[in-house]
């Protein structure tokens, strides 16, 4: 049996980060990841650093992404300091395009919102005139857009690798091609069982994506989350000629573009359809023309992890002295956050009283369901 | 342009069309694809990444690696190993990522 200080279950962006920030700490870390077979939102994500909108109706979640955002370019220079990896952190800014005044003015209405309940809150709205001016190659259909200095992106799988390589550096155990089947909790902590594997360790730390349900009810715990299905396409490469992100149309790095944004409730399905692609491409054509004949390379669906009300769970667990279970959508933009506060925090270095507003009982009184983007 | 090259051509009884690359004149036997002609013909580089513009040639000859992108009658990024060769096509190297404006107003992806 391998013994260890915490038991990390979970390879994806939430559990590498917090495997990251844990060894970083000084902590002996075992991380367990099932897999291809599982479902991976990190593995085919977006990846914006999203913040305009973030939080609507829940002022600390707006507040915690600000903080995380802030604290990016931390992780980005000690990621590429240990590992030689470059992130692509890009914090320009970002734009949400409008295709129509309903579009525009529901979007003012919610960063108003932010703005009223934060006090400082950049942001501006643009009309297609001045737009054009800042985003060369906007389309007429863009009725408008919000702009917020806020946003950015990264490179989301140079993220995930250079998190895994960072772990590896900092001595984290990682075990990988095994589901974790069984949680035993006793006395001296907890013993996990994963295939032929097993791990005993005194902390423990849920981060499984969509498989969190599973493994909270091991431990007694019902974990309400949905899977709510993107799906994203990728053209041919071209020479740069998108400066910023937007939440619909993004240039990588390395020259191609991702589109997407779509979001559908089809149970545990990450495939594509038709339909669907069919109307990103559409959106992303009318957003910028010069589009039209790109080719498309490769499309995919992805599952995102979400809670009833969109926000993410950190909860040390009740039943399960010892646990805590971690749940997020937008794990790239809160990365940064994960692994230099929450991670400290479950290690018993600071008091963190901002992760109060994100425990899993207020969803015993507010069952409220609607997606957050 | 034509070197020696690391591929033989099995006997064939195809008549042979002519290419161009890069400007050179290829007789090369119908009904094979841009890259099999392209290597046949003893070209050693056929693109240079978008990424680190390093040299590249076609690699999988099935449609899956995306390292044999050329040029087909100014068209860009096309996979030379899914074009069959035809008279008077004219083929150029890839040099890295393609220009977004190049065929805007054409659409010329068409007829590919
Ligand atoms: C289409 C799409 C677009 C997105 N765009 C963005 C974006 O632009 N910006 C942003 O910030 N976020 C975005 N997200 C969200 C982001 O990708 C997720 O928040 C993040 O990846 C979640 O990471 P995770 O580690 O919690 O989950 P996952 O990536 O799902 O990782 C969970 C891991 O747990 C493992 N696992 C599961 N069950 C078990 C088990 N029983 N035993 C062992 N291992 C197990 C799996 O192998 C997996 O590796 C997007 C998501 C999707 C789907
Ligand atoms: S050689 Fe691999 S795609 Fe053409």
């Amino acid at each position: 049996m391998h013994k260890t200080q915490t038991t990390v279950i979970g390879g994806g962006l939430l559990g590498m980060a917090t495997a990251y920030g844990l060894a970083r700490l000084g902590q002996k870390v075992c991380v367990l990841d099932e897999g291809d077979t599982a479902f991976r939102a990190s593995r085919g994500n977006f990846g914006l650093l999203w913040v305009q909108g973030k939080g609507y109706g829940m002022a600390p979640y707006a507040r915690w992404t600000r903080q995380a955002v802030a604290l990016w370019p931390e992780l980005a220079s000690l990621l590429l300091a240990e590992t030689g990896i470059d992130v692509q952190l890009r914090q320009s800014g970002g734009f949400q395009l409008c295709l129509s005044e309903a579009e525009l003015a529901e979007e003012v209405r919610r960063l108003q919102w932010l703005k009223d309940e934060l006090g400082d809150y950049p942001f501006e709205v643009l009309r297609n005139a001045q737009l054009s001016q800042r985003l060369p190659g906007v389309g007429p259909a863009v009725v408008g857009a919000c702009y917020s200095p806020m946003d950015g992106d990264v490179n989301p799988l140079k993220l995930l690798r250079a998190l895994h390589q960072a772990c590896q550096l900092q001595g984290v155990h990682l075990l990988s091609g095994d589901k974790v089947m069984g949680i035993e909790a006793g006395d001296n902590g907890f013993v996990v069982t994963a295939g032929e594997q097993q791990v005993r360790s005194e902390q423990l730390v849920l981060a499984a994506g969509l498989g969190n349900r599973e493994l909270g009810a091991h431990l007694g715990h019902a974990i309400p989350l949905q899977p709510s299905r993107g799906q994203i396409l990728v053209t041919e490469r071209v020479e740069p000629f998108l400066s910023h992100p937007t939440s619909t149309v993004r240039q990588t790095d390395e020259g191609t573009v991702q589109l997407g944004d779509s979001a559908e409730s089809v149970g545990f399905d990450d495939g594509t359809s038709t339909a669907v692609m069919a109307d990103i491409a559409d959106r992303a054509v009318r957003s910028f023309p010069r589009l039209g004949n790109v080719r498309l390379v490769r499309a995919w669906g992805a599952l995102r992890v979400l809670t009833p009300d969109g926000f993410p769970i950190y909860q040390s667990l009740s039943k399960a002295p010892g646990a805590y279970l971690l749940s997020c959508h937008s794990g790239v933009t809160l990365a940064a956050i994960h692994a230099l506060r929450l991670a400290p925090w479950i290690a018993g270095k600071i008091a963190l009283p901002e992760v109060a507003a994100f425990a899993l009982d207020r969803f015993n009184f507010a069952p409220e369901v609607r997606h957050a983007g | 342009m034509p070197a020696d090259s690391l591929f033989i051509q099995l006997p064939t009884d195809s008549p042979c069309v002519m290419i161009e690359f890069e400007g050179q004149p290829l007789a090369v036997p119908s009904g094979i694809s841009v890259a099999a002609a392209l290597l046949a013909s003893g070209i050693r580089q056929t693109r240079r990444t978008a990424v680190s513009g390093a040299p590249r040639a076609p690699y999988c000859m099935m449609g899956v690696c995306f390292e044999c992108l050329v040029e087909v009658n100014g068209v860009p990024n096309c996979q030379a190993c899914m074009v069959t060769v035809s008279d008077g096509l004219k083929v150029r190297r890839q040099q890295g990522a393609r220009a977004l404006n190049a065929l805007a107003e054409e659409g010329a992806h068409d007829g590919i």
